[in-house]
């Protein structure tokens, strides 16, 4: 995740290396320990120290409470039966699935906007409002609302045969196959409107001599727009990118309140798998096993960030 | 104020200036399809809330007719007064008001908090970082993926041993913890971006590590402030787990009211009533969208998505 | 109530609890709707007419949610005085712990084993010989709602069992109503699931399945008939069902849109509210069979232990509160639930609940919920594969009973 370190930042912090790092204040590194310790708190103390405490949990046959003793130790039979579990594969595909629509769909949706509202348009304040509300409604809420309004006997299907045309069908909640759209448009709704502030703001960043340039030459706005501005919007794009991870990988209170996983278990998720595990369904060891596993493709990530890294540094180090 | 004309010119005259080119004199077809693109969108965004809207001004009866795009024949204001200040919550009858002052607690110091912490770590991440500091940052954003349940058995134990467990210092702890990884990434973006020589002539100054921060630093801050200040006032603000369990009695949050009317299981649902208390109990983000929403894209502008 | 509080002040008293100060007894519980809240608020009246203890109300909705706010808390060393569980398992790790406050003096002492019926309800407040909990309630899963309109539109008669309804459910369709009625949510389709398979089982099916764990009778014909059964029920529902409440289920039948519903009977206050008759505007069907058997599911509450010996004496006397004749009373009569005693007056209850309780004095007809033969995580298993079952019309009969066998034989 580190590679959110941009160009710009890299100069920074070389500047400050230049300041600070050659001629060593040791009275300032001090002061920047004791300042962030919260943050080192945080990040060992809680977080660290709570994955740690998950993963052990995980070769458990903790049920309601944690249990360490010797007894309670399985071995790996957890992640077995995990991994037999019709309803986990499912989710994992799933999140997949709809990991990558969602955030794909809500990215483009989110440019489209910020270029449309970038337009010199009237009444910005107004339209930029109503793409933002709804990131402040209760998932549970637009969950309903959403479920009423694909709902077939009553929602857009039946307002829309109620004009007289009597084969429209729009249903997607009602079939297993197509229920995880209905989830994606819900998803978008709620959170496209800070993608597309975030592209905004993003494109205004852009030097106004790339837009004069690129005039110059001839080239159509479109083009500008796309193959132009959008790569560099790096920054931009990476932060909206992981505010949709996160809310992704977390997906949970639209699930229960649009499809409850249906129909059958075609919209179940792994973060709904993992607190009915250990809340209701009294199972903490596979609800830990199971949250390990969903932590595993970022531990991934994150290792192979501090080994590019550290291969970048020793190159460095026998460079100079 | 120095803040302006430090930054790179071109970027902030940008960000005044607003969008694009020169304001369009003639209306043409492309704009028209620009205004229909936007306006279809607009509709589409407002569909749920007027369904949201018009429920909430029906009666039961008509609720059950299923015409959820129809405005209401007989218009009642019953269910709005209902959410806020009659319906039940288990043995309370008091409606969504009494968590008001505590949601408004909770939010107003957990996001002063979370801020300010962040805004110290982005500092010391951009400018001091010493051996180890990416390392730490790179485990706060891992923290980001972590659904929250999985890690707050070790948190209940934890501050069951701090003796903050169920209190005010509580809840305010647990939402600092889990704003933080975000907000320091914005921080920290954003103080990435300024131009290294104002850090530099600071220095050759002779202005230390808590100089730097509240004389130069925080004051530069202001427009990614704005940006943490709304998404730390809806995480907050719309937050439920950890308000029922971290907060104590006292300090219950109004979504766990909100979800006591809208989340009944095996009782009878009221949908009007459920709609008027969603809109009632996002009024305070919708407010802060709706007054800062322009400041909310400046404040992104302003660094924290530079390329 | 005053010879009520009489006992109830003995109870204390031979308790041995001599200093009893005034404490605040903190219950945590899910009831949050209108006619849920009538009922509580009945407990919480009674509780503080019994003296200076106040009842202090945290109400959570969501069973889950409140369960779960109840176990954080407990391992956050700050439990609630009293908090209301599921008739489940789930309690046994908490009175493992010695987390939960031993009832069993009290429960001896009034003899709560002479008058609770039936039986089965208090045993499941057992272990290891000792009583940890109050139940407070019954509910029943096996009623089916009909529509008489709906069933009239059709021309056909009220069915009595389920092959007489699917027998018919293809006429009820031609009249344009909706056959059966169900909302797609896992929670619902697995009730239903197991109300169709009581009526094919009976209580000896029934027991040796899930009680006696036999593999045999779980790869039987009659599992394999019920999930036949549950299978051509799907055939008869219409496509608004995935993810549909249960109440706006019910309301179809209320609607005389649908004709039938299976669900447990709460849905009698949704009837109730909408102002219809039993017997006139809606049938409630027990079993549906003519012979019809009923669960004891409910509600029950626990008591975490607490360090101040005022609030212990508070717990016991609003434990022997909950089982008072006359506090059952108003509380079933506000909930629209059945009482866990006899001795109790119920000329309030309308003709449905008259049925349960005549079914509920014979105990040959009253079986014990799957939950209390199985842990939650099986339960749960099951409930994902009637779900999948459900929702995938290409899994054949065969190969749902399969999957079911493999759960009861890895039960633990």
């Amino acid at each position: 995740m580190a590679q959110l370190a941009t160009a710009k930042e890299d100069d920074a912090a070389k500047a400050a290396g230049r300041a600070s790092g050659r001629k060593p204040f040791r009275l300032s590194t001090l002061m920047s320990i004791v300042g962030t310790t919260p943050m080192i708190l945080t990040a060992v103390g809680v977080f660290v120290i709570c994955i740690l405490y998950s993963f052990v949990l995980s070769f458990t046959n903790s049920r309601i409470f944690p249990a360490f003793g010797a007894e309670n130790f399985v071995g790996t039979d957890q992640y077995a039966r995990l991994w037999s579990t019709g309803r986990w594969l499912v989710s994992v595909n799933n999140i997949w699935f709809f990991g990558l629509l969602s955030i794909a769909a809500n990215m483009t949706a989110g440019y489209l906007l910020a270029v449309f509202m970038d337009q010199r348009i009237r009444a910005e304040d107004l339209f930029r409002s109503i793409f933002l509300y709804p990131f402040a409604m209760s998932l549970v809420i637009t969950g309903l609302v959403w479920r009423w309004i694909l709902d077939p006997n009553y929602g857009i299907q039946a307002t829309v045969r109620g004009l007289g045309f009597e084969d429209f069908r729009f249903a997607p909640l009602v079939s297993a196959d197509t229920a995880i759209y209905g989830l994606v448009v819900a998803g978008i709704w709620n959170g496209v409107g800070v993608t597309m502030a975030i592209m905004l703001a993003g494109l205004r960043g852009v030097d106004s001599e790339i837009w004069k340039a690129a005039k110059i030459d001839g080239i159509p706005t479109w083009r500008t727009y796309l193959f132009i501005v959008l790569p560099m919007m790096r920054g931009a794009i990476l932060t909206a990118f992981i505010l949709q991870c996160v809310g992704v990988v977390r997906v949970f209170d639209l699930i229960v309140a649009m499809t409850q996983g249906g129909p059958g278990i075609a919209t179940q998720m792994p973060a709904v798998f993992v607190i009915q595990h250990i809340t209701d369904r009294s199972n903490v060891g596979l609800g830990m096993a199971a949250a390990t596993m969903m932590l595993l493709p970022v531990v991934v990530l994150l290792g192979l960030q501090v080994f590019v890294q550290w291969r970048a540094n020793q190159a460095k180090g026998k460079a100079s | 104020m120095t803040t302006e004309t430090m930054t790179a010119a071109p970027i902030s005259s940008r960000i005044e200036a607003g969008p694009r080119g020169a304001k369009p004199k003639t209306l043409t077809a492309s704009r028209v399809g620009i205004y229909l693109f936007l306006i279809l969108a607009a509709l589409f965004f407002l569909m749920p809330l007027w369904v949201m809207v018009v429920t909430s001004l029906k009666t039961m009866p008509e609720i059950q007719l299923r015409n959820i795009f129809q405005w209401p024949q007989q218009i009642t204001f019953e269910p709005w007064l209902k959410a806020w200040d009659t319906a039940c919550t288990g043995r309370d009858c008091n409606g969504l008001k009494p968590g008001f002052l505590n949601s408004v607690k909770i939010t107003v110091v957990g996001t002063t908090v979370s801020i300010i912490i962040a805004c110290l770590n982005g500092y010391a991440l951009s400018f001091w970082r010493y051996k180890g500091a990416n390392v730490l940052f790179g485990l706060l954003v891992f923290g980001a993926f972590v659904p929250y349940q999985v890690v707050i058995y070790p948190l209940i134990v934890g501050f069951r041993e701090l003796g903050i467990f169920g209190t005010f210092p509580g809840i305010i702890l647990i939402h600092t913890i889990f704003g933080m990884p975000i907000l320091t990434l914005l921080f920290r973006n954003f103080f990435a971006a300024l131009p290294p020589e104002l850090f530099k002539a600071a220095r050759v100054d002779g202005a230390g590590f808590w100089q730097i921060f509240f004389q130069i630093m925080v004051p530069m801050a202001v427009p990614i402030t704005i940006v943490a200040v709304i998404l730390q006032v809806t995480g907050i603000w719309n937050d439920f787990l950890f308000g029922t369990v971290f907060a104590g009695r006292e300090n219950m949050p109004m979504t766990v009211q909100l979800n006591n009317i809208v989340n009944t299981t095996t009782g009878v649902r009221e949908y009007n009533v459920h709609m008027a208390a969603t809109i009632l109990t996002a009024a305070v983000p919708l407010a802060v969208y709706f007054i800062s929403g322009k400041w909310f894209v400046r404040g992104i502008a302003a660094g924290a998505v530079k390329g | 109530m005053k010879k009520f509080t009489v006992v109830a002040a003995m109870a204390t008293a031979l308790l041995g609890s001599t200093a009893v100060n005034a404490a605040d007894v903190e219950v945590i519980h899910w009831w949050t709707s209108g006619g849920e809240q009538a009922a509580v608020s009945v407990f919480a009246r009674e509780f503080d007419a019994l003296g200076e203890d106040k009842w202090v109300d945290t109400a959570i909705a969501g069973g889950e949610n409140a369960r779960s706010a109840t176990l954080q808390r407990t391992l956050g060393g700050d439990p609630p005085g009293a908090a209301q569980f599921n008739i489940s398992r789930q309690f046994e790790e908490l009175a493992e712990a010695g987390l939960l406050l031993d009832l069993t003096p009290l429960a001896e002492e009034e003899g709560w084993k002479d008058f609770i019926r039936p039986a089965a309800i208090l045993d499941v407040c057992e272990f290891e010989g000792k009583i940890y909990c109050v139940p407070v309630n019954i509910h029943s899963w096996q009623w089916a709602w009909a529509s008489v309109p709906a069933f009239e539109k059709a021309g056909v008669p009220l069915p009595k069992n389920l092959d007489e309804f699917i027998a018919e459910a293809p006429k009820l369709q031609e009249a344009g109503v909706i056959p059966f009625a169900i909302g797609g949510e896992a929670w619902q389709i697995g009730g239903a699931m197991g109300v169709v398979m009581l009526s094919q089982l009976g209580k000896t099916g029934h027991e040796a399945i899930y009680k006696d764990r036999n593999l045999e009778v779980a790869g039987g014909p009659e599992v394999l008939n019920a999930i036949k059964i549950f299978k051509s029920l799907k055939t008869f529902t219409d496509e608004g069902s995935a993810n549909r409440t249960w109440n706006d289920t019910t309301n179809l039948v209320i609607q005389d849109q649908a004709a039938l519903q299976i669900m447990g009977d709460w849905a009698r206050g949704e009837f109730a509210v909408a102002g219809e008759k039993p017997g006139v505007d809606y049938a409630c069907i027990a079993g549906p069979s003519e012979e019809a058997y009923l669960d004891t599911g409910g509600d029950i509450f626990l008591f975490p232990k607490q360090e101040d010996a005022a609030v212990e004496a508070a717990q016991l006397k609003m434990a022997s509160m909950m089982v008072n004749p006359q506090v059952q009373a108003l509380f079933n009569n506000a909930k629209g639930s059945l009482p866990v005693r006899d001795d109790v007056d119920m000329s309030l209850a309308d003709d449905c609940m008259k049925v349960g309780l005549d079914i509920l004095k014979d105990p040959n007809r009253v079986i014990q919920g799957a939950g209390i033969y199985l842990t939650q995580d099986s339960i749960g298993q099951m409930d994902d594969l009637w779900a999948e079952a459900w929702a995938n019309p290409d899994m054949t009969a065969e190969e749902i009973q399969q999957r079911f066998v493999d759960i009861i034989a890895s039960a633990e």
